[in-house]
């Protein structure tokens, strides 16, 4: 009692403020709170603006007005062989028609070149004749026609797109201006002004990502060229990333979590794998082309199997960019693994092991089912990240233009990230749009994946 | 216990068997694990040998490398510093941007947020992490060089720039740094928090003077992965910042106008690995070689890096758990 009347009595005032000082001073706090909490709110919109402003980059450049000219418009060209324009399209001739049409309208010299780069029927040739053919293949260097198949259809349609019609964008605009200034944009394309500098130009709205786009092959005009070689590079490589990196990756982690004790060796092996996760992309992009493009070259030429001979004389192959990625994301997919099987309880092995199963038994019928959906989320979203890696693939040796398509393990490639660094890199204005349609593609395939991740997540752990 | 001992000692049905299977199984287990070191002797290796064979060279000196400070294979000038004052710069550059940012989301998502508004906010953070660095290139060159342009004026900034390609690697590790530092923060035991509470402290005073003290190791760690992230990062500044080196001499270049002027292009050390290796350079020729010097040197800062964030991880995990 006598000691809270001492305390009722002491002067406080230095230590802490009383009385209106008390006030004022909680005022001013409960204002720095409220700042604070602007402050705080600012910087998230900040953020959420910088992915709103990124994905509105892209879809800004992907579609919009352009001012085109063709040399002859499609419509000419269907009716030249005989179909109503307003029914048919260029891309519902048939083969043969769209041959006919090639025929008829590029040089027998540029036919020939073509046709040696691929022919166009097994059993017949266009422009070639069989004397030459025969002698031409006998020679030295014979070329690519020689052994390649005939052209498809989708490849006939480019050519008649890149020989025949010849589009060419003169002027690009955004798809903002585009939708809201559409008949000013229209204006300006038919003012004198501008057929003067462009003769024949005509405004059309083009969205840079289309089925075309999609399914043609590289080319070095903007208007006709398309990222199939680039997506069917992506999907081989990934594909032999994931073959490669899935099976030794979930393999590691068993190690770590089942069998290793924990000695030197093992924790030496653990501590390099949190260290690799750090590593730079770039610096494995170097250890692939130091070991698996140079040191390798007989194996990952394909050479050793007697494949790939002229197109393939070097290890800048499908399977050495596979394997430099599956280094890459290796850690990621051991450590999302490890956690995985970490998650399981204990209980499990206990009653594996009490049962008479053996220590891989007890593993392979009951953790890892347990442990497979973290397992397969880890390696999917690891997987997610390779599909998007650049850097490595530019230094193991991605091919800057190829048109046909990957064959298998042992040919060139170029990947879809490849493929939107060199378009960004271009100065003209028309591979800024069909980077930004390629991004868009690339986009599109993450949110596939991710969501794969997803619904396997969501469907193992139902099961189990 | 030798094999003959256990026959005689313990009954047949209880004999231990020897299983093949499993002996194989593991083995070809610890080769998995052993496939990193395996990788990591890898990397060490080539990287050293090359670079080895770089500084043998004739055209090249130690002293010059780390000193010099023109970098033109050329002319066979082989000083590191245009490269790393790029790096430098954009690194910089990205932690300005990054750090503030980062650290407010961080402390907002751990300490003020509804479920809600979590719900909302950390997958955007996830998206913005899960886009392929291309992508971001591309925002830099085509929206945020423009932009840039625009506020600084045309002719003060240069279209390839080493400010637009740092301010563009900052955005790419906000999500770096919030998801880390968020975990330091989460780590902090709430009776600290229901402690300061009780005393009648505000949640920013909570936030400020209790949590992030008391995790300040585990946000000191993001932070050195993210500046770690930052200079390895390569296709941003492959595409935005520049595509030769900045060279430079001193005295001669004014040092705020050229020199660290961050709307100058300059080639950062990831840029540079890019663009020589993108042009099919051939096997031995001292272009081949030098990417593996520069290749070294950034293979050994990272690994300095985020070694000294695991040690700084250790140290808030022992505290608290």
């Amino acid at each position: 009692m006598s000691t809270r009347i001492e305390l009722q009595e002491k002067d406080y005032s230095d230590l802490f403020p009383v009385g209106e000082d008390l006030q004022s001073q909680i005022g001013g706090r409960r204002r720095r709170e409220g700042l604070a909490r602007i402050l705080f709110m600012v910087v998230l919109i900040v953020a959420i603006s910088a992915l709103a402003t990124l994905l509105y980059t892209i879809i800004n450049a992907a579609f919009g007005m352009t001012a085109i000219i063709n040399t002859v418009e499609p419509d000419t060209i269907v009716a030249d062989v005989g179909h109503d324009p307003e029914e048919t399209g260029l891309a519902d001739l048939t083969y043969d028609e769209l041959v006919v049409v090639l025929e008829g309208s590029v040089t027998n010299n540029v036919g020939r070149r073509l046709e040696r780069d691929q022919r166009f029927y097994e059993d017949r040739f266009v422009f070639e004749n069989e004397a030459t053919w025969s002698e031409i293949c006998a020679s030295s260097q014979p070329p690519t026609g020689c052994d390649a198949a005939p052209r498809d259809k989708s490849n006939v349609l480019q050519l008649v797109n890149e020989r025949v019609v010849e589009p060419d964008v003169v002027k690009t605009w955004e798809l903002i201006p585009s939708l809201f200034e559409r008949e000013a944009i229209e204006a300006e394309i038919r003012s004198e002004e501008f057929q003067a500098a462009n003769p024949g130009a005509r405004p059309e709205f083009r969205a840079w990502l289309n089925w075309q786009f999609v399914t043609s092959p590289q080319s070095p005009n903007p208007e006709t060229a398309g990222v199939r070689t680039a997506i069917l590079g992506s999907l081989w490589v990934i594909a032999l990333t994931v073959l490669f990196a899935f099976p030794v990756g979930v393999g590691a982690a068993i190690y770590l979590e089942e069998f290793a004790r924990p000695n030197r060796l093992n924790q030496m092996i653990q501590t390099n794998i949190n260290n690799l996760a750090g590593v730079p992309s770039i610096i494995y992009g170097m250890l692939g082309l130091a070991i698996l493009v140079r040191v390798l070259e007989p194996i990952t030429s394909g050479s050793f199997l007697g494949e790939g001979g002229s197109a393939t004389e070097n290890g800048r192959t499908i399977i050495s960019a596979g394997l430099t990625l599956g280094l890459l994301i290796l850690p990621v997919v051991i450590i999302a693994s490890q956690e995985a099987l970490r998650a399981v309880p204990n209980s499990m092995r206990a009653a594996g092991l009490a049962l008479g199963a053996t220590k891989w038994q007890t593993i392979r019928k009951h953790i890892l089912p347990a442990a497979m959906p973290g397992v397969l989320t880890g390696s999917i979203l690891a997987t997610a990240r390779a599909l998007g890696e650049t850097a490595p693939l530019v230094v193991v040796g991605a091919s800057t233009f190829i048109i046909t398509d990957p064959s298998g393990p042992f040919s060139k490639f170029t990947v879809l990230p490849i493929q939107i660094f060199q378009w960004t890199s271009r100065p003209q204005d028309e591979f800024r749009n069909i980077a930004a349609a390629a991004i868009l593609v690339l986009l599109i395939l993450l949110i596939v994946m991710n969501a794969t991740a997803v619904f396997l997540r969501n469907r193992y752990s139902r099961s189990n | 216990m030798t094999a003959e001992a256990r026959s005689v000692a313990v009954p047949a049905p209880f004999k231990k068997r020897r299983r093949v299977g499993e002996t194989l199984i593991r083995g070809f287990l610890f080769a998995c694990g052993a496939l990193s070191v395996a990788t990591t002797v890898g990397i060490v290796v080539v990287l050293s040998q090359q670079a080895l064979l770089f500084f043998l060279d004739d055209e090249v000196t130690f002293a010059e490398f780390f000193s010099g400070t023109s970098w033109q294979p050329a002319i066979g000038q082989f000083g590191i510093w245009p490269l790393v004052l790029a790096t430098l710069m954009v690194s910089v550059i990205a932690m300005v941007v990054a750090l503030p940012l980062g650290l407010a989301s961080a402390i907002y998502l751990s300490e003020y947020a509804s479920q809600r508004v979590r719900a909302v906010i950390k997958p955007i953070l996830e998206v913005l992490a899960g886009i392929p660095t291309v992508v971001y290139g591309y925002f830099a060159l085509t929206f945020m060089t423009p932009m840039l342009r625009s506020i600084f004026g045309v002719s003060n900034v240069e279209i390839f720039n080493q400010a637009s390609a740092g301010v563009v690697v900052g955005i790419l590790i906000i999500p770096l740094i919030s998801s880390l530092a968020e975990d330091a923060l989460h780590a902090v035991p709430s009776t600290l928090r229901e402690a300061a509470y009780a005393l009648g402290a505000t949640r920013l005073e909570v936030a400020t003077r209790v949590v992030v003290p008391a995790a300040l190791s585990g946000i000191t760690a993001a932070f050195v992965v993210a500046i770690s992230r930052a200079i390895g990062e390569t296709m941003v500044v492959a595409i935005a910042a520049g595509a030769s080196p900045k060279n430079f001499t001193f005295g001669d270049d004014s040092l705020f106008g050229y020199i660290l002027n961050p709307f100058e292009a300059g080639e950062t050390m990831t840029g540079h690995i890019v663009r020589i290796s993108g042009g099919d350079v051939s096997y031995n020729t001292i272009d081949y070689n030098s990417i593996f010097a520069i290749g070294l040197t950034l293979f050994l800062v990272t690994l300095g890096l985020n070694m000294l964030s695991r040690r700084f991880v250790e140290r808030f995990r022992e505290k608290y758990e």
